[in-house]
């Protein structure tokens, strides 16, 4: 038949590597999703929500602290965190849930690994009046109980997932072969930008409303674009977001942070655009911690939402070109940004977000007074309270006990 | 298409029956005993042997087949030791059964695919099935198996459209494997009603045998099929039977298919 596809391809990577049962599914949505793209009704109605429902545009916080401490570039946060349901996971579920309503869809299945995209799929389903289930590693529905309820009070079921790691790549297995037997009446929203074509250009293109409103915001707060982006990298949708509309703007230093677990050297980590190769999971082809067999590695970091061992393949295309850095942060280094954001700027961050922030201090520095650089604050911290409160809290700062 | 797998075919219709196609993990519970699973399964009547050789991520499979892949990959079950070891036994003990490895597709990227296909025509194998390559995303796969003469067979799902359906067919190589259910390995208590027709649509136009898979595990079921297929595939069941009660489970099973399977 054909050879590879030209769409849905980034480079090397991408494609559409399934089950054949659920191609015509695939190109079912990748119909009904240009269709919808063509539609403005649709467009209007994704962006009534997200204004009325979802809080958008967040807001882009000056940190005037951080900035300070840091004694490097004029650090911004785009405040993702302050979306409904604390992360910017809702960007994309909202346009999902709208696009399989509008498919007839009448059911919907999501895999979570943080709990994040789990709550934001339950949230829009409630929202839109659509069955949702969640499968959910069993040992991310250990360490994320506060999403666990979340999910449950909106209506969801969650399914543990036992196979496995018992984390989010087994849940996304779980997810598709569930898919497979369904998938006629049932629509999958993938949380990340990942998966089989046309998913990861869907999910980019819903949170690409990140970076087009740190252009509108940093134009009208700086009157220029930001000279640098920082994003952290699990699946790698909240840094495509926020990268994607800086693409052709050279002048735009690109950054991914991922996490480096127990240490690079250690074989605890998820960091598999520093040291994955090329392979395919989850349907497409990207980049992969696996051995030399091709056996997937299990991924280890401290955020639940940062240990998968692929990554988006648009985001290994921008890595493998050049164009995005890519840096990576320990558990140790996102424990200790966490303190120092929550303290310097009075933001309790998502452990996945203090990725982001442990390498942003570096890069600051590295870029100097009178650069401007964008730290996407991809979520808040609450859900990994108990994670974080376990190891113990610091004393307190300025104050005598 | 491999001179072995028509062999095999033929031979199953000049007997008047439909053709079992035998599917267990090779590496499981380890890499010798597997091989006495796969000799079993030929002297139950199983006319091809299907090795599976483990992915850790098996998203066509259920929980049967899983669970059997967790196992050999503790057993040290990769593609190459699978190529090396069990293989060339199997082989030797079962020299007339055409052979085919069903993995996942990164399992033969890792190790390179005209690598791979070189290493599985030295050690006699006939086909291979990638349940996570669809016919877009085959082409390269195909032109290195095609050059070494490995038959890449496609598969073909209930969701798949009719056009879409004749096109695999008609561009297979090997056999055409008819997926029965829209879901994952595992069996199943009925099978759709409408599958005698998806397979009558894919025989007019296949040029090689036409099979139907998954859900398949006792002979009622292959009796019913037979008419309308050259064969069926088992694997979940026999992959439950060597588990539980060892090869000659598994060597009872198959007959039991066979006798199904009888025209
Ligand atoms: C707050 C937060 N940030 C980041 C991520 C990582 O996902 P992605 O790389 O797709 O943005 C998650 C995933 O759950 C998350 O909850």
């Amino acid at each position: 038949m054909t050879t590879d596809t030209a769409a849905g391809r980034f480079g090397r990577y991408g494609g559409r590597y399934v089950p054949e049962t659920l191609v015509p599914a695939l190109m079912e949505l990748e119909g009904a999703y240009a269709e919808a793209q063509r539609d403005a009704a649709f467009g209007a109605e994704v962006a009534r929500v997200l204004r009325e429902f979802v809080g958008r545009p967040t807001m882009l916080t000056p940190a005037h602290r951080l900035t300070e401490s840091w004694g490097g570039a004029q650090v911004w946060l785009k405040r993702e965190d302050l979306a409904h349901t604390g992360a910017h996971k809702i960007n994309n579920t909202v346009g999902q849930v709208l696009l399989a309503r509008r498919m007839g869809k009448k059911r919907i299945i999501a895999e979570t690994g943080a709990g994040q995209h789990g709550v934001a799929t339950a949230t829009a389903c409630a929202l839109f009046g659509l069955p949702c289930e969640v499968f959910m590693g069993a040992l991310d529905v250990e360490r994320q109980a506060l999403n666990v309820f979340r999910m449950r009070a909106l209506g969801a079921v969650v399914r543990p997932v036992e196979s496995g790691s018992r984390t989010l790549k087994d849940a996304m297995n779980e997810a598709m072969r569930i898919w497979v037997s369904q998938v006629e009446d049932t629509y999958y929203v993938i949380g990340s930008a990942a998966g089989p074509h046309p998913y990861p250009t869907i999910v980019r293109d819903f949170q690409a409303i990140i970076g087009k409103e740190i252009r509108e915001q940093t134009q009208a707060a700086i009157g220029r674009l930001p000279d640098a982006i920082i994003a952290c990298v699990g699946g790698g949708s909240n840094a495509i977001g926020a990268l994607h509309p800086f693409i052709p703007d050279a002048s735009v230093r690109l950054v991914g942070v991922e996490a480096a677990g127990h240490g690079l050297q250690s074989g605890q980590h998820g960091a598999s655009l520093t040291l994955g190769t090329e392979g395919v999971l989850h349907g497409s082809r990207s980049l992969v911690l696996q051995d030399e067999h091709g056996q997937i590695q299990e991924a280890h970091s401290i955020s639940a939402g940062l240990d998968y061992p692929g990554v988006g393949p648009e985001l290994a295309h921008l890595a493998k070109t050049g164009r995005m850095e890519v840096r990576t942060a320990t558990d140790d280094d996102a424990l200790s940004a966490f303190y120092e954001v929550a303290r310097t700027e009075g933001i309790l961050p998502a452990l996945e977000t203090s990725h982001a922030f442990a390498a942003a201090r570096g890069l600051a520095r590295d870029m100097g007074k009178g650069k401007h650089l964008v730290i996407n604050c991809s979520g808040r911290g609450d859900k990994d309270v108990a994670t974080i409160s376990a190891r113990g809290v610091p004393p307190a700062t300025g104050v005598k006990s | 298409m491999s001179t072995e797998l028509g062999k095999a075919f033929a031979r199953a219709k000049a007997r008047g029956e439909g053709a079992l196609v035998a599917y267990a993990m090779a590496g499981d519970p380890d890499l010798a005993r597997s091989v006495d699973v796969f000799v079993a399964m030929v002297e139950g009547g199983a006319d091809v042997l299907e090795l599976g050789v483990a992915f850790s991520d098996p998203i066509a499979d259920g929980p049967v087949i899983q669970a059997a892949a967790e196992r050999a990959l503790k057993a040290g079950a990769t593609l190459r030791r699978v190529l090396d070891e069990v293989v060339p036994e199997v082989r030797r003990r079962c020299p007339e059964t055409p052979l085919v490895i069903m993995t996942y597709v990164n399992v033969v990227m890792a190790m390179g695919e005209a690598r791979y296909a070189k290493l599985a025509r030295e050690r006699g194998i006939s086909g291979t099935i990638l349940p996570d390559l669809p016919p877009e995303e085959s082409a390269a796969l195909r032109a290195a198996f095609d050059a070494e003469g490995v038959d890449l067979i496609p598969l073909c799902a209930p969701t798949t459209p009719p056009a879409r359906a004749e096109g695999i067919a008609k561009d297979a190589r090997g056999f055409v494997y008819c997926v029965s259910v829209a879901g994952v390995t595992g069996m199943r208590a009925e099978l759709p009603a409408n599958l005698s027709e998806r397979l009558d649509l894919v025989r007019r136009a296949a040029s090689v045998p036409v099979v139907a898979g998954f859900g398949i595990s006792t002979g009622e079921q292959a009796k019913a099929l037979v008419a309308h297929a050259d064969g069926v595939v088992v694997g979940s069941a026999l992959v439950k039977a060597a588990h539980a009660d060892g090869p000659a489970a598994a060597k009872q099973l198959c007959a039991d298919i066979k006798r199904g399977l009888k025209r």
